[in-house]
């Protein structure tokens, strides 16, 4: 395999292990718990990125796919007692499967349009579970304790969960690489570049785009019942929580849109970030405006994102980022 | 000589605008076909007709036998029809082997990407652009940018191509060695509709020419006939006993 001697696949790869190694080497749970919000954001932003870095296509309303996936998880776990393995992988099936029934439908919108209808989705879906009686409704659900105890009590249960978020992280680089360097990549990044174009050139573009969100919408959802497994309870405002869907667009914006290691960065670079800011005593309260800001601030100077800015400044970089 | 394209009868109306009439025309394999007629007068728009990208109210189009009316471009692209545009469309951030790569990955012969890279270095030699293939499409001049349109057309190995304009905004020395280009894509036994505004390039290099005005089909006939054509003088020059008198004053 040609692909496998690409440096800038080691690069991202390592950049990952190096992040979650750490509480594996301590032992240390609350740095376990940072590094799992930060995995689990470079799964969200990874996956994200085939959306909107690849095929050009803005999603505001990208949480949805977590959110559902944390509801079918969590329903199949506590209600019909499947196991966590089982429940995750159909929780991501039913993001993806949602993905593949709105696709064809809302991806023929182009632009702003297209953003306008996934905040809609995001909102219709909370609407929805809010009113529907199996999911608990706005009370939502929570997973009895005894649960744990089938994963070895519940320090052995997050333990466990970190090491899969590790392995799904590094799973999302792989996706994101293997997309990025194959043929339906070429096709994406062509829809991105001129959709019209694309489709003269022969990119079948109803099918390529509808694929791109469903590859998007299904690590999502794994993650989503893999977080509120951990967290032992799921509410509606939790799931489907728009702001955390536009924290997403910006962390992939800083990192490098259409990069492999842009999410990456932009996870660890963001999430380093808010720390700073929730424990300033200046910006605790404004932590999303902030946000805000710094969306702006990239899109009006450096649309490329960090690795896009590197791979231009620094031409040496070009062979190691991928 | 079997027939490629079949145009019948094709109507297109944009509201009130009567964008074209009744245009009819078979075009035979291998044959240049020119294009001309005033600005506005459909040409691009008969493109887009024949394309896929424009369904026409009234009308058939056939291409290698097969009814392709209201066909999706890209399943057009797949039977072996390519086209550029006449307002370029690089793929800005792509490399140049890459734009030229999405046209034989996604084009008639659906190649997998080594393969397609392959096609793409002989396309960009063949039409000059291999010493620019590591550039980003964005970097390229609008000649190149012109044969960078025409590479990712060709790169799909297709029966008929559609070029639009491929002669605007270049110079002298550009348009002579488009022409070569043009005339080495025949070669290749593939068949070629031109639109161009360059009537002494048109005269020179097309087998056959058809003149549209105001959506009309107005003539059709060999360079020779086309240029002694009484409507196509007036298309062009308004009145044509009134451009005779004119001369005749001076």
């Amino acid at each position: 395999m040609k692909q496998l001697k690409n440096i800038g696949l080691w690069v991202s790869l390592l950049a990952v292990i190096v992040l979650g190694i750490g509480p594996i080497v301590s032992r240390s749970p609350s740095l376990r718990e940072s590094i799992f919000i930060i995995l689990q954001v470079i799964v969200l932003a990874a996956s994200l990125n085939i959306l909107l870095g690849f095929t050009g296509y803005v999603s505001f309303g990208h949480v949805v796919f977590f959110g559902l996936g944390g509801y079918v998880g969590l329903y199949l776990i506590s209600v019909q007692n499947w196991p966590l393995w089982s429940a995750a992988l159909a929780g991501g099936l039913t993001s993806g499967l949602l993905a593949f029934l709105l696709g064809k439908a809302i991806l023929r919108l182009r632009g702003a349009y297209f953003a306008l209808a996934t905040i809609g989705i995001n909102e219709a879906v909370r609407a929805f579970v809010n009113n529907f009686d199996p999911f608990g409704g706005p009370i939502g659900m929570t997973l009895n304790f005894k649960v744990y105890s089938n994963y070895g009590g519940a320090a052995n249960a997050l333990w466990m969960t970190y090491y899969v978020i590790l392995a799904l992280a590094l799973l999302a680089v792989i996706l994101n690489f293997v997309i990025k360097n194959s043929k339906f990549g070429l096709g994406l990044m062509a829809i991105r570049e001129d959709e019209d174009a694309a489709e003269v050139m022969g990119v079948v573009t109803p099918d390529a785009k509808t694929w791109a969100f469903v590859l998007s919408a299904i690590l999502p959802g794994i993650i989503g019942a893999l977080f509120f497994f951990k967290n032992g309870n799921i509410e509606p405002g939790d799931a489907f929580r728009l702001d955390y869907s536009i924290e997403m667009l910006v962390i992939v914006m800083l990192g490098g849109q259409g990069s492999v290691l842009g999410p990456i960065l932009g996870a660890a670079g963001y999430e380093g970030l808010r720390d700073f800011l929730l424990t300033s005593p200046l910006f605790k309260n404004i932590q999303l405006s902030v946000a805000g800001a710094l969306l702006l601030v990239i899109v009006l100077f450096i649309p490329a994102g960090a690795v896009g800015w590197l791979r231009k400044r620094v031409p040496i970089l070009r062979k190691v980022l991928a | 000589m079997t027939v490629l394209l079949s145009v019948q009868g094709v109507t297109k109306q944009f509201g009130g605008l009567q964008a074209l009439t009744q245009v009819t025309f078979d075009l035979p394999q291998g044959q240049i076909l020119g294009l001309i007629g005033p600005n506005g007068a459909g040409k691009t728009t008969l493109f887009n007709v024949i394309n896929g990208v424009y369904r026409p109210e009234v009308g058939r189009i056939i291409f290698r036998d097969k009814d392709v009316t209201g066909v999706k471009s890209y399943d057009l692209a797949h039977m072996g029809m390519a086209r550029t545009h006449q307002i370029v469309r690089p793929l800005n951030e792509l490399t140049v082997r890459e734009n030229v790569m999405v046209g034989a990955c996604f084009g008639r012969e659906n190649h997998n990407l080594s393969k397609a890279a392959g096609i793409a270095d002989e396309v960009m030699e063949f039409v000059g652009l291999d010493t620019r293939a590591d550039q980003m499409a964005s970097s390229l001049n609008v000649a190149q940018k012109k044969r960078l349109e025409m590479a990712r057309a060709l790169a799909s190995h297709p029966y008929l191509i559609l070029l639009d304009e491929v002669l605007a905004g270049l110079n002298s020395s550009e348009i002579d060695g488009m022409i070569q280009t043009v005339r080495k894509i025949r070669e290749q036994g593939i068949t070629i509709i031109m639109i161009e505004h360059l009537m002494k390039a048109m005269m020179n290099i097309s087998d056959r020419i058809i003149v549209l005005d105001y959506g009309e089909q107005i003539a059709d006939g060999t360079p020779n006939e086309i240029a002694n054509n009484s409507r196509v003088i007036e298309a062009y020059l308004g009145d044509s006993n009134l451009a005779n008198q004119l001369l005749e004053e001076e």
